[in-house]
């Protein structure tokens, strides 16, 4: 017998929803062995990391909390990937976001600065995620640069960028020497939704986020041209769409929704600016943007999915002594049969016999 | 175990290779239904058929790309199971195809050398490359790149590749889709010898003169079923042509009112720089296409037609606005999106990935190029039941057969797909048309409609470019013909004056002069060498 993978007529849209299904399913499994090599039980272990965060309001709202951002910035990396455009530097985007945002706020703090410093600070996080995400963009378009190194590297040129101005010239004269601004003022914070829990505004954000990008993606000449632009270049440049012009697009819009993820989430849930304000969503959110059929739905489902296994992953590492790396092992595990899965979209598996080899005879 | 070579007493018509009752099931599709085909050494047997009519399955099964669903092979009468394609070339079945598989930046050696098994050295397989390639009259330098190859020498790679096999059975593809006439010539010449020496040939191909004259059997496909098997040179072309077809194929007429005086479409010493290092650098082009009027040309592919369509459509933009000039407006600076409102149209050569995208509905390609120009889209906003519209519109007009109304385009048939671009393109009634190998791969039925649209066009006013290989095409339809070469465009001539002959020398690069008096022999070996 033989395994062959055989091309499909037409993409398979029963396939498209079952494999990331598919892929969950035997994520789960390889985590269960390997949480029995750890030496502890599996089905414990899966317990306090999937359905132990599922009974308590306070988790299910930290669960919003962690997919607000992972969200945003994956559904701008879906429209980047949509278009065959590997913005591999969501995270560089969000912490320039969120530097740009602070800038305001630590300039402001403590002065009478009125209601307008909040929404202008969310302009200028999407603005510097934006500017941020063109460098990689130019490069590629102006001197063939590969986008998914360059946006990569520059990952690291904002973390120390970041690093450098709360140890320096941003860091609270009264924080005893912690590598932290001052915390936001009021005006500066976005409020909470509940008068209990850390879930904020910043969730109907992402909300208005996924509806937008569903608008656009489904009916209008700029969805259109993004998924022709990756589904079939050459068409896209028979059509008349520019794919330099569709790079620095979809560069700019993931890098302004990074960006404002990053920004909101300083000036939400965490309320300064310090380093260590991401736990990877930048990295987090490619897995999302997958595991989300590059569907702005699909990536609200998936977002909350992969914010569950942060929760449940700190859950594990304090009731059972897990280590919380493992959390991003899971998240790799699941990438990984994700992008395999996928093939099953356009092809299917079968058996086939084959010859039997005894009865060459002599040739 | 039998040995095989032992069971080899042939009687004098021992079938050398036999499909019995072979089918290919894909899902609820029957590419091959149980058929049965005999070959024998000594004999080119033509496989005829349609597109789709499952040619390409029942040869890919003898070479071992696929495996049969029901029914089995015979070789020399023993049952032959093959997994795979080295398998065949084993058993000596060697196929060429009709893409050719070779590496551009390797040499003539290196790429034989791969498609080999690697049990000689290379120094060795070179001078035995060189060998086989002089002793059947197909020179071949062993140490010349492949890019710097024309099309007939690239195809001469791969019949010498397979011949270094030694194969007992060779199977062709429509090996002259790509050759000038003097070349097909020379090619038969090689299979008439093959032939000689007791060999079995498998021609594929639906070109019916040829079949005529080369071939000892054809059978005939249509709907994966055998039709028949017969004696093509007791048949007309137009008798094989039904049974190829299941029906009568209309002949196509041109309607009345043609060739305004006014120029539509007008080409002004369009000198360019390819894209591609490979390419072809279009010198000093100029043409102009008068309204009603179809200009044909000709040429072998790879002498600068794509590099003219992508200048014509503006997926490149060309060296000065006023090298292409549509209705008056010079266009040479703009966009395909704004030559598209000028009211020009582009039908490309390739159908999946240029022409249409693949894996997207058939209502989203026809936005691809409709909204350039018309209704589809308000405001940004994407009218979807405009474009189903055209979809229905298409599909009425040109007869665009699909098993549901909005299907992907991939899962179209050449022949339907290339009716609803064509379709598409010509319901916008647009003022230049330009079109590259309109009817490449399309079964007669539809070519005959495509064909019909075209003329119809031109009747209305519109002026027409037909780029293609195809000369029986050009024949049918233009009102002149210009033939490129080497990135040159010859002068236009009339399509009466247009011999084969004429347009054959042309396409191998004779001055128009020399093929005014190219009856003589002497030319056409000078360009054999």
């Amino acid at each position: 017998m033989q395994l062959v993978l055989e091309k499909r007529a037409e993409r398979s849209t029963k396939i498209a929803i079952a494999s990331p299904l598919i892929a969950i399913a035997l994520t789960l499994v390889t985590m269960s062995i390997l949480f029995a090599i750890l030496g502890k039980n599996p089905i414990a272990a899966l317990i306090v990391y999937f359905v132990e965060p599922l009974t308590d309001s306070f988790t299910l709202m930290e669960i919003a909390v962690k997919a607000t951002p992972l969200v945003m910035i994956a559904v701008g990396l879906s429209l980047c990937y949509l278009a065959n455009v590997w913005n591999i530097g969501a995270e560089g985007q969000f912490i320039m976001g969120a530097v740009c945002g602070s800038y305001l706020a630590v300039v402001t703090n403590g002065t009478d600065a009125g209601p307008w410093v909040l929404p202008a600070m969310l302009l200028m996080g999407a603005a510097g995620g934006a500017l941020w995400a063109l460098i990689p963009a130019l490069c590629k378009v102006k001197f063939g640069a590969n986008e998914i190194l360059t946006s990569l590297m520059l990952v690291y040129v904002a973390d120390l960028i970041m690093d450098y101005l709360v140890r320096g010239p941003w860091r609270d004269p009264k924080g005893m020497n912690f590598p932290t601004t001052a915390s936001f003022d009021p005006v500066a914070t976005v409020p909470t939704l509940f008068e209990t829990g850390r879930i904020h505004w910043g969730a109907v954000v992402a909300l208005i986020v996924v509806a937008l990008a569903t608008v656009m993606l489904g009916r209008t000449i700029k969805g259109f041209e993004i998924r022709v632009v990756g589904a079939a270049p050459r068409a896209a440049r028979f059509a008349g769409f520019s794919s330099n012009r569709l790079v620095l697009f979809t560069f700019a819009i993931s890098g302004a929704l990074a960006g404002l993820a990053g920004i909101i989430e300083v000036a939400g849930p965490v309320g300064v600016l310090q380093p260590g304000i991401s736990p990877g969503y930048g990295f987090t959110a490619i897995i999302v943007a997958f595991l989300g059929r590059l569907n702005p739905v699909g990536i609200l489902i998936a977002g909350l999915f992969l914010a569950l296994t942060f929760i449940g992953g700190e859950g594990a590492q304090i009731s059972m002594k897990i280590p919380l790396d493992l959390t991003k092992v899971f998240q790799g595990i699941l990438l990984f049969y994700v992008l395999a899965c996928d093939s099953l979209i356009l092809y299917r598996i079968r058996l086939i016999a084959t010859a039997k080899k005894a009865s060459h005879g002599v040739a | 175990m039998v040995n095989p070579a032992s069971a080899s007493s042939p009687s004098a018509r021992a079938p050398l290779l036999q499909t019995i009752g072979i089918s290919k099931r894909y899902g609820s599709f029957l590419a091959n239904d149980s058929v049965d085909l005999d070959l024998y050494t000594g004999e080119i047997h033509a496989l005829l058929g349609e597109n789709g009519a499952g040619k390409s399955t029942l040869v890919k099964t003898m070479y071992g790309l696929i495996q049969p669903s029901a029914g089995e092979l015979r070789f020399l009468g023993e049952k032959l199971e093959l997994s795979g394609p080295s398998d065949a070339r084993a058993r000596g079945i060697a196929m060429v195809f009709q893409h050719f598989s070779l590496f551009d930046n390797l040499t003539v050696a290196e790429n034989v050398a791969l498609g080999l098994d690697g049990s000689e050295s290379f120094a060795a397989m070179s001078a035995r490359l060189a060998q086989v390639s002089r002793d059947y009259g197909l020179p071949l330098d062993p140490n010349r790149e492949v890019w710097r190859l024309s099309v007939g020498e690239r195809q001469r790679i791969e019949i010498v590749r397979a011949l270094m096999q030694n194969p007992k059975l060779l199977i062709l593809d429509e090996p002259t889709a790509v050759l000038t006439p003097q070349e097909a010539d020379q090619l038969f010449t090689v299979l008439f010898r093959l032939k000689s020496e007791g060999r079995a040939l498998l021609y594929i191909s639906h070109k019916l003169d040829e079949v005529k004259r080369l071939c000892d059997t054809a059978t005939i496909l249509r709907g994966g079923k055998k039709i028949s098997t017969c004696d093509p040179r007791q048949e007309t072309a137009a008798s094989l042509a039904r049974m190829m077809v299941g029906a009568e194929i209309g002949e196509v007429k041109a309607t009345s009112a043609r060739a305004s005086t006014v120029p539509r479409l007008l080409i002004n010493d369009l000198s360019f720089e390819p894209d591609d290092p490979h390419g072809v650098y279009l010198k000093g082009i100029s043409v102009e296409v008068k309204g009603g009027e179809i200009l044909g040309i000709a040429g072998v592919a790879g002498n600068g037609q794509d590099e003219l369509f992508s200048a014509l459509s503006g997926e490149r933009i060309a060296p000065h606005e006023d090298n292409v000039i549509i209705d008056g407006h010079a266009a040479g600076h703009l966009s395909v999106t704004d030559r598209r409102k000028l009211g020009a149209a582009f039908v490309p050569e390739e159908r999946l990935g240029h022409g249409t995208a693949p894996r997207m509905k058939l209502s989203e390609n026809a936005l691809l190029t409709g909204h350039a120009a018309s209704d589809m889209v308000h405001h940004g906003f994407v009218d979807k039941p405009k474009t189903l519209e055209t979809v229905d519109k298409t599909t009425k007009t040109f007869d665009v057969r699909k098993a549901k109304r909005d299907p992907e385009a991939a899962s179209l048939s050449g022949g339907n797909l290339q009716k609803f671009i064509v379709g598409r393109e010509i319901l916008r009634e647009p003022g230049v048309l330009i079109v590259s190998q309109p009817t490449w791969g399309v079964d007669a039925g539809a070519a005959a409609v495509i064909r019909q649209a075209l003329l119809d066009l031109s009747g209305r006013g519109s002026a027409v470019l037909v780029i293609s290989q195809d000369l029986d095409e050009l024949a049918e339809i233009a009102d002149r013909m210009a033939v490129m070469f080497h990135g040159h465009l010859s002068e236009p001539i009339a399509a009466a004056d247009a011999t084969r002959e004429k347009l054959g020398l042309l396409m191998g690069g004779a001055s128009p002069a020399q093929a005014e008096a190219g009856r003589d022999r002497e030319a056409v070996h000078a360009i054999g060498a």
